[in-house]
């Protein structure tokens, strides 16, 4: 076990690496830098433009070195903790992000575990029930989860929870506590509006996982264990939680790896419509502005996260399945 | 019958002789139905066994319609793409009646009246019962080029003289909803299906190498795709759609959206075509073709991808739902097309707001065909999967 471990870390090494270089050609990609722009603004607006503060930020962040310096430069500071500077907020980027990448991670995490919640028993009826009604209208519910926008399912439930609920609109708590520190009004609030972006979020990876989950199930309850199981009297509901809902199981954990992605998407796009002060609305801001270093390290940061989403996953999934654990590979 | 006697008077044996010609492989041989059957190409079987999936067949005649229209939008659609009636500004759907004072008129509408509410400065728009407008079928309206190359006025259905046609309602420049989307059509729909073919050659491509080398090419590729599924699709979309200049025209825009849109696609194909090719270049034949000094290319292209290419349509076809998606979002963010081109996703994004919710709800009406186009995909997908699939 230990040695799977250690074998999955060091293969995350090399992945992290060419994330980060993916990243950073793609903040590097659009021509001029964010300070010409900067410059160019602040001249229209007829200010004058401290000549030395350029001159420091361009030299301190390497703007005029070639990329593989400034690619060098930029990953050193990233193991460092040094996440560089955002220059449209005049902060570090550490700074300016802080809350907003646990709020990330707080409303992923809630999602996926809704996303557990609502799919397993879905999942286990569709499969024991094949081509009922039931089946057949879940599915059909799943379906229609997967094919409506995100963002346009926030909005109505927004509009929805404001009227029936008077949930304030936007945000992530009441405005009254923002910047407050936390209390137990504070939670509730927050659990509150944390809801709207779970389910919104949550439908369209709940109607993939129903449908993986109902698959799977699929295949191990036609396996001749069963059949055997059946034949001897065993009854229904202990045929299926003994061996195949387990089997299933398994399934799930390894799932995080293709749903996190999507969740994380999801979040993004949904984030911006609720207003919430996750990572989203910054990071489409800060790509627009060209403010490369915050819009990086925001990318960064979300591709770590299915990284290290997988990794805990893969892992998870090593500790139930022996046979993973023993062959030393990751089975899909 | 009689029995022949013989000399002796003893009974001799019957013998039954056929008189017709010998076939030793009669037992063997097949009804019409059967040989129609074996002798049936792969496409063939192919298309018998998705007739049999009816969920699958209506969803593929809803997508050949709405392909179909695209085709003739101008026709279709009862205004043009831009045409605005500034007198009609938010106007609500109207909806088609059929019996005005208890006598039958057939499809028709009531006009509008417009009234300024001058507490909240909201337009209010009221039904006219006196004024009937009946709708008009294959009529003369509104002048149109079509496809930019010729002009004419015929449409499917035009509003009444000096009536009104707005059975989605108007947006916020007039423009008649239902219009807008008929042609919204044309850009989301062509949208998927370019970028499905840009995924589809570089799936094959990349997998195909992939495959046929093996070794630490396989590798490579293999590790590239994992990288790169693990990225979160759409802030990787969003990152490279703020790439796109700014002064670009709209129509590189949308080259560039697609683009993009494939190239964070191909990776499930090539993953497919990979362990296909892994699969298959240890058959006889490719070994045979080997021998007779075929190149790679020629294997793969001419005796490999044959037998999984059904495969690999029918998958291709479940990834387009997801590429009309990521065009929706990106050009709800507005990252993505800009007007003036017009997709379902440049629509919605002018219900961006609550207010749009509250206020003017039928602003929200080009996600129904998104959601339609994206459902008959997905089942269309599915039963062509399992159709392509020759054992089951």
């Amino acid at each position: 076990m230990l040695r799977y471990i250690a074998l999955r870390l060091l293969l995350m090494i090399p992945t992290l690496l060419v994330i980060s270089l993916i990243v950073f050609t793609i903040i590097q990609l659009p021509p001029g830098d964010y300070l010409e722009s900067y410059i160019a603004e602040l001249q229209s607006q007829g200010e004058s433009v401290d000549p030395e503060k350029i001159a420091f930020l361009r030299e301190h962040y390497g703007l005029d070195k070639p990329f593989h310096v400034q690619y060098g430069h930029w990953l050193l500071g990233l193991l460092q903790g040094d996440f560089g500077y955002s220059f449209e907020f005049d902060m570090p980027v550490t700074q300016v992000v802080g809350d907003r990448l646990v709020l990330t991670v707080l409303v992923s995490f809630v999602t996926i575990i809704f996303t557990w919640i609502i799919a397993f028993p879905i999942g286990i009826y569709s499969a024991t029930h094949q081509y009922s009604w039931g089946d057949y209208g879940l599915t059909f519910l799943g379906f229609i989860g997967l094919a409506t926008p995100n963002f346009l399912l926030a909005l109505v439930m927004l509009y929805l929870a404001n009227v029936f609920f008077g949930t304030s609109i936007g945000g992530l708590m009441d405005p009254g506590y923002i910047d407050q520190p936390w209390s137990w009004g504070k939670v509730v609030s927050v659990l509150e509006h944390l809801w709207i972006p779970v389910v919104v979020i949550g439908t369209s990876g709940t109607a993939g996982m129903i449908r993986r989950l109902r698959a799977n199930l699929l295949d191990e309850l036609q396996k001749q264990y069963v059949v055997t199981g059946r034949a001897k009297g065993l009854p229904p509901f202990k045929l299926l939680t003994k061996y195949p809902l387990r089997m299933a199981l398994n399934f799930f954990i390894a799932d995080i790896g293709a749903i996190l992605p999507s969740v994380i998407s999801g979040a993004e796009v949904v984030a911006v419509v609720l207003s919430l002060p996750t990572t989203g609305p910054m990071m489409l801001n800060a790509l627009q502005s060209q403010d490369m270093y915050l819009a990086g390290s925001f990318l960064m940061f979300l591709a770590s996260l299915t990284v290290f989403g997988v990794l805990l996953s893969d892992l998870a999934l090593a500790a139930l399945d022996p046979r993973i654990r023993l062959q030393g590979g990751v089975r899909r | 019958m009689t029995t022949p006697r013989g000399s002796d008077g003893t009974r001799a044996v019957t013998h039954y002789v056929s008189q017709a010609p010998f076939d030793p492989y009669s037992i063997e041989a097949l009804t019409p139905e059967q040989e129609r059957y074996y002798l049936a190409s792969q496409w063939q079987l192919m298309w018998w066994k998705l007739k049999r999936h009816r969920v699958a067949v209506i969803s593929g005649v809803i997508l050949l319609v709405l392909y179909g229209s695209t085709l003739i939008s101008e026709v279709v659609a009862p205004y043009n793409l831009h045409t605005r009636h500034t007198d009609f500004i938010y106007a609500p759907p109207q909806s088609v009646h059929w019996f005005h004072q208890d006598k039958f008129v057939g499809p028709f509408v009531y006009g509008l009246d417009y009234h300024l509410n001058m507490t909240n400065l909201k337009r209010e728009y009221r039904e006219n019962k006196e004024r009937v407008y009946p709708l008009q079928f294959f009529c003369r309206g509104e002048q149109y080029k079509f496809w930019g190359i010729f002009e004419s006025q015929f449409h499917l259905v035009c509003p009444a003289e000096n009536g009104t046609l707005f059975l989605l309602g108007t947006d916020r420049l007039g423009r008649d909803m239902l219009s807008r989307i008929v042609y919204g059509a044309r850009i989301s729909l062509t949208i998927g299906l370019i970028g499905i073919a840009l995924s589809f050659v570089m799936g094959i491509v990349i997998g195909g190498v992939a495959g046929y080398y093996g070794g630490w090419v396989d590798n490579l590729i293999q590790r590239m795709i994992e990288v790169l599924r693990s990225f979160p699709e759409l802030p990787l979309w969003m990152a490279l759609s703020a790439v796109l200049p700014v002064n670009w025209s709209p129509l590189l825009v949308f080259f560039g959206i697609t683009v993009i849109l494939a190239l964070l696609d191909w990776m499930g194909l090539a993953r497919a075509v990979r362990s296909k090719i892994l699969a298959l270049r240890e058959e006889d034949y490719c070994t045979a073709a080997q021998l007779m000094g075929a190149r790679p290319r020629r294997i793969i292209a001419r005796h490999l991808l044959p037998g999984f290419l059904s495969h690999l349509i029918a998958s291709a076809s479940l990834s387009v739902p997801s590429m009309i998606l990521g065009e929706t979002a990106l050009s709800f963010l507005g990252l993505g097309l800009r007007p003036p081109i017009t997709s379902w996703g440049v629509l919605l994004n002018e219900a961006q707001n609550i207010n749009v919710v509250a206020l003017y709800p039928w602003l929200m009406l080009p996600v129904v065909p998104v959601i339609i186009v994206i459902l008959a995909f997905n089942f269309f997908g599915d039963g062509l999967r399992d159709a392509a699939d020759p054992y089951k």
